[in-house]
Order: C-alpha cells, then sequence, then structure tokens
C-alpha cells in the first residue's frame, strides 16, 4: 500500500468521528488532508474559516477554552509562520487542547515550490513550551497517531507528507506510544540512523544495501519529536557510537538539532545531519529535490561511511 | 426581570463602583512601578457594568460552563479587569498590589491558568475578537445562551486579523458575540489617527455585517442601554464607545504618555484625590 500520511490521518479522523463526538474541526480553504469533506458528514462539528490562518488558530484557541477539542489544518507554513504568534500565545500559553495539523510538509509541494514548501516548521512548533511535535514515517502510524491525537489533551503539532508513501508498518503489529522511539531494524553497532518521517523508507534502504556491504546499522523511527526519547538516543550514541539523523526539514533546528541537544550534553558522538541544505525549496520533482540536498539513498549510504569512519578517528 | 433593567439606584451603585475600581487601577499600577493607567480607566464603566450587572456570571464557580464570556483583547489594561475580578470576588484585593510581581497572579497580560475568572490569556493585540468568535461557536454548537464580549482598543483594531474575525463573526451568524471598542482615540505614540486613520470606524464595523451602537462610554446609563441593546441584535454588535484615555484623572486624560507609565507617589495621592471627588461624570 502506499497513502500520504496527509490522506490517512485526516481519513481516519473522519471514520474516528462517526463513533467519537467530542472533538471538532477547524478549516481554512485549502486541499489538506481530506478533512476539508468533515463538514460534509459532519456539518454541527465542522467550522469553516476561509483563507484567514490566524483568525484560524485563535477561533480555534476559543472554542478550545470552551472546554472543546479541536483539530485544525492548514499547510503547514501557514500554521508555523502565518499563524505562529497565535499558536504560541493563544494555544500553547494557555495550553489548550488544540491539534495544528501542517500538511505539505518538506520537500514534497510538487510544483508549487519555495512558498509553499515547510522547511522550519519543527524548528518553530518544537520552541514553544508545551507544544508537543509527531510526524508518522507512513499510513499505518499516521492512522495510529490519529487515534491517540484525538484522546491527547494539550498543543500538539502533526507534521504531514504530501505524496503516497509504501507503508512500512503492519496494521496488525504497529503500536504508537508518545514519546517512545520504535526500533525498525538493527543490523549492527555500527552506527545508528535516528529518522522521523516518511524519509524512514530511504534510511532503511540505506541500511539494508550497507549490511551487505558489511556495515550495520542500528534504524530508530522518532516519531515523537518533542518530548524527545532521550533514553534510546543516549543508549544508542554508548552501543553504536555515531548518529546520524534523516528528517525531510531544514537542518536547523528540526530533529538533527534536538538528537544533538541530547548527545552532546550526554554521551558526545560523531553525529551526521541529513536534511535540507541552507537554502529554500524549489518547484520540481521530490526525489530530484532529494537527491540534490544529499537526502536520497545513495547519499545517505555515502555519508553514513564518512561518518563510520570518523567514529573510528 | 431582565438583567438589563437598571434603577436609579443601580445606576449610582455602579457609579460607585466604578470609582473604586479606578482607584485600584492607579494604586496597583504605583505599586507595581509599571503598567497601563490610560487604557484602564477608559474601560471602566463598561467593565464596571459587565461584571457588576450584566454578565451572568458566579464568582464562586469561575469555570461554570454557561457563564458569560469576557475577553480583554486589549490585555495591557488589565489592571480594570483584576481591579473588576477582586472587587467582585474571585479573588481577595489585596493580591491588586502584587500585579507585575515575580510569582504574581496578576501578569502584566492576563493568564488564565494563574487568574480565577480570566476567560482567555491574552494581550497580544488584534488577537481577542476570534478567540471570542470561537467562544461565541461552541455556544451554538452547544446550544448554550451565554454571551461572549470582547474588548479591543481603537489603536487595536488597525491589526488585520480584526477584520478576519469580524468577517467570520458575521459569516457564521453570531448574534451571541459583541465587540466593543474602546474608542479613546490615543495609542502609544499619539493619537490614532495620526498613527493610522481609523475613522469612519463604524462604517467598517457595518460593512462587515455588524450592527453599530455607538456611546458615551463614561455614561452608566447609556452603557446599560448599549448592552441591553445588544443582547436584543439579530446580527453581531459592535458597541464603539466614545471615551477619554485617563478619564477621571486630569494630568493623565488624553494624554499618550499615560499609556503605559505609573504615577509617582505624589501623583498617585492626587489622582486618589480627583477619583474620590469626581464621583458621577
Amino acid at each position: 500500500m502506499a497513502v500520504a500520511t496527509r490522506m490517512a490521518f485526516g481519513h481516519e479522523l473522519i471514520e474516528i468521528a462517526k463513533t467519537r463526538e467530542d472533538f471538532v474541526v477547524c478549516n481554512a480553504d485549502t486541499k489538506t488532508c481530506g478533512l476539508e469533506k468533515f463538514g460534509q458528514y459532519f456539518p454541527q462539528r465542522e467550522f469553516s474559516f476561509g483563507i484567514a490562518e490566524q483568525n484560524l488558530v485563535g477561533g480555534a484557541a476559543g472554542l478550545a477554552a470552551c472546554g472543546n477539542k479541536v483539530f485544525l489544518a492548514t499547510f503547514a507554513v501557514f500554521a508555523s509562520m502565518r499563524a505562529c504568534e497565535q499558536v504560541r500565545n493563544f494555544v500553547c500559553y494557555p495550553n489548550l487542547n488544540v491539534t495544528v495539523i501542517g500538511t505539505h510538509v518538506g520537500l514534497q509541494v510538487g510544483g508549487d515550490g519555495a512558498t509553499h514548501a515547510a522547511i522550519e516548521d519543527v524548528a518553530i512548533m518544537r520552541s514553544f513550551p508545551n507544544m508537543t511535535v509527531i510526524q508518522p514515517a507512513d499510513a499505518v502510524a499516521a492512522r495510529a497517531i490519529a487515534h491517540s491525537a484525538v484522546d491527547f489533551k494539550g498543543p500538539l503539532y502533526v507534521r504531514l507528507h504530501r505524496n503516497p508513501v509504501t507503508d512500512i508498518y503492519d496494521p496488525e503489529t504497529y503500536k504508537f506510544e508518545w514519546g517512545k522511539a520504535n526500533t525498525v531494524v538493527d543490523h549492527g553497532s555500527d552506527m545508528t540512523m535516528i529518522v522521523s518521517g516518511i524519509l524512514l523508507k530511504k534510511a532503511l534502504d540505506a541500511a539494508a544495501i550497507l549490511k551487505e556491504q558489511g556495515v550495520g546499522v542500528q534504524v530508530l523511527d522518532m516519531s515523537t519529536i518533542k518530548p524527545l526519547d532521550n533514553e534510546v538516543i543516549i543508549k544508542a550514541a554508548l552501543e553504536t557510537g555515531a548518529i546520524m539523523t534523516i528528517e525531510d526539514h531544514i537542518i536547523f533546528g528540526g530533529l538533527g538539532s534536538a538528537v544533538s541537544e541530547v548527545v552532546v550534553q550526554n554521551c558526545p558522538v560523531p553525529m551526521e545531519i541529513v536534511g535540507i541544505q541552507d537554502r529554500f525549496g524549489e518547484s520540481g520533482d521530490s526525489e530530484l529535490l532529494y537527491k540534490d540536498h544529499g537526502m536520497d539513498v545513495d547519499s545517505i549510504i555515502e555519508k553514513a561511511k564518512v561518518l563510520v569512519v570518523r567514529k573510528k578517528g | 426581570m431582565s438583567k438589563f433593567h437598571f434603577t436609579q439606584t443601580d445606576v449610582q451603585r455602579l457609579e460607585e463602583q466604578a470609582q473604586q475600581l479606578r482607584q485600584d487601577i492607579v494604586s496597583m499600577i504605583h505599586a507595581a512601578k509599571a503598567g497601563h493607567p490610560g487604557g484602564s480607566l477608559s474601560a471602566v464603566e463598561m467593565v464596571t457594568a459587565l461584571y457588576f450587572h450584566v454578565m451572568n456570571i458566579d464568582p464562586e464557580n469561575p469555570d461554570w460552563t454557561d457563564r458569560d464570556r469576557f475577553v480583554l483583547s486589549k490585555g495591557h489594561a488589565c489592571p480594570v479587569l483584576y481591579a473588576a475580578l477582586a472587587r467582585r470576588g474571585y479573588f481577595d484585593p489585596a493580591i491588586l498590589n502584587t500585579l507585575r510581581q515575580y510569582r504574581s497572579i496578576l501578569q502584566g497580560h492576563p493568564d488564565m491558568n494563574k487568574v480565577p475568572g480570566v476567560d482567555i490569556s491574552a494581550g497580544s493585540l488584534g488577537n481577542g475578537l476570534s478567540v471570542g468568535v470561537g467562544m461565541a461557536l461552541s455556544a451554538k454548537l452547544h446550544n448554550q445562551n451565554y454571551t461572549t464580549y470582547v474588548m479591543l482598543g481603537d489603536g487595536e483594531i488597525q491589526e488585520g486579523m480584526v477584520w478576519e474575525a469580524a468577517m467570520a463573526a458575521n459569516h457564521h451568524d453570531l448574534k451571541n458575540l459583541v465587540a466593543i471598542v474602546d474608542c479613546n482615540g490615543v495609542q502609544i505614540n499619539g493619537w490614532t489617527n495620526d498613527v493610522m486613520t481609523l475613522e469612519p470606524i463604524a462604517d467598517k464595523w457595518r460593512a462587515f455585517g455588524w450592527t453599530v451602537v455607538e456611546v458615551n462610554g463614561h455614561n452608566m446609563r447609556d452603557v446599560l442601554t448599549a448592552l441591553h441593546t445588544a443582547k436584543t441584535m439579530r446580527k453581531p454588535t459592535t458597541i464603539l464607545m466614545r471615551t477619554v484615555k485617563g478619564k477621571g484623572v486630569s494630568f493623565m486624560e488624553d494624554e499618550s504618555k499615560w499609556h503605559g507609565a505609573a504615577p509617582s507617589d505624589e501623583e498617585l495621592i492626587k489622582a486618589i484625590s480627583e477619583i474620590n471627588m469626581g464621583g458621577v461624570l
């Protein structure tokens, strides 16, 4: 199966709404995650805010201040930047029960280019006190997170990708747990790859090839970016002595920075941060863009080999 | 009897209460050595009318789900809100003199998780009406009869987000939402119409689908009547209250420097004396 994390999350939320009446949806006028159809099924529980993201977040805060669980959805660029202050001052500061769904993240916005590509949103969202930040690696995880998000209390940011992605997890066995990394494969102790989001597939492909080439890699899925699973990071640093982070986000302030903050303060080891370089996104096929930024499977393999050499000093 | 019925005795009681709030405002800002007296004093009659006569609230049960809501979008005027809440019984008035101090519940802008009776943390300008839209939507969703009142500064409506919210209130038919614009005509760097022209304010709100009521914001009878009118309208209502910044303290009136400044010891004595003599305005 290959379903986009955004569509899996949105559709699952609509399914959940059939049996759960205890949440509402606030929409801006964008095609985000399928939730724009929520009002067709549940007209009383959907509120349209038009092309006005600041008011979207402020209105969601007002609904939440009256005891409602609120999901709001828009492009991640607008949630994190146009409505940045409203998320900070009216969701995070009062610690209200609002889930901000940010879609079209990283380099996957297709032809829309830099203005619509959220490459800084994790850096922004994780810097706010009270905020929890989550990013599923595939549709299976996205659906599981939708269920957990309905029961979650407090400010939550859910980061979702645009394009269909091959399922990694088995829905029969996958369990989502807040703040816990998931060890996806453990091919050895030469290094650890810590991944958040849909690039997990590339990390797994790279790890399989590296295994054949004699490099043993452990791959962790860090779906909760904040609060971070410090314990598993420290354990990985101690046991494998080298850490590579991989994320569809600029190399500043995202997963790589978050992991670095834990590593340098607890058990410094060589690290490599794979992500979007210090330049804006652009139009074009996302696979070409990933290659251009050194985030494709071949680049990950090359960088992993260099990292293992650095580890050996 | 309607909550909006009022007698001469009510008016006299409310006017006396207003003078108490004025004293509290200048006293707490003096104690804090910082704060915003001008926009607090201009809003006194309206806040008094709301908290001591009009709003359906219960200080013993601040989180009562059917209570009327109040959003102080111009959060820097929190001294008037804090004074009203304390005098209404939400917390001990002795706490007022801890305004802005370390570990005080009375932050420089209101914090709903610290102060009983504050319905939303606010203060960053331009945001409160959107929150009010959400609260009014919630009332409709759950078939509740409460009214949401949002107080904005006139300078504040220079923020574009206010008009996003104004548009949404009309779209969602929020007749349970009342915007109150404290038109004191002064913002931090001078007269509002020198900084950024606001007029014609009433036409702007009407163009967004709101009913507009204009009132002298220092006349208690007029204020009560305007609130009654707002409650009976079939559209969201804006009360444009014409006020004087720093009202009740002669040297603060119409002076932008008193937007955000604390009185000295001598100025406090003079201010309290003037407020005591002020009585019915």
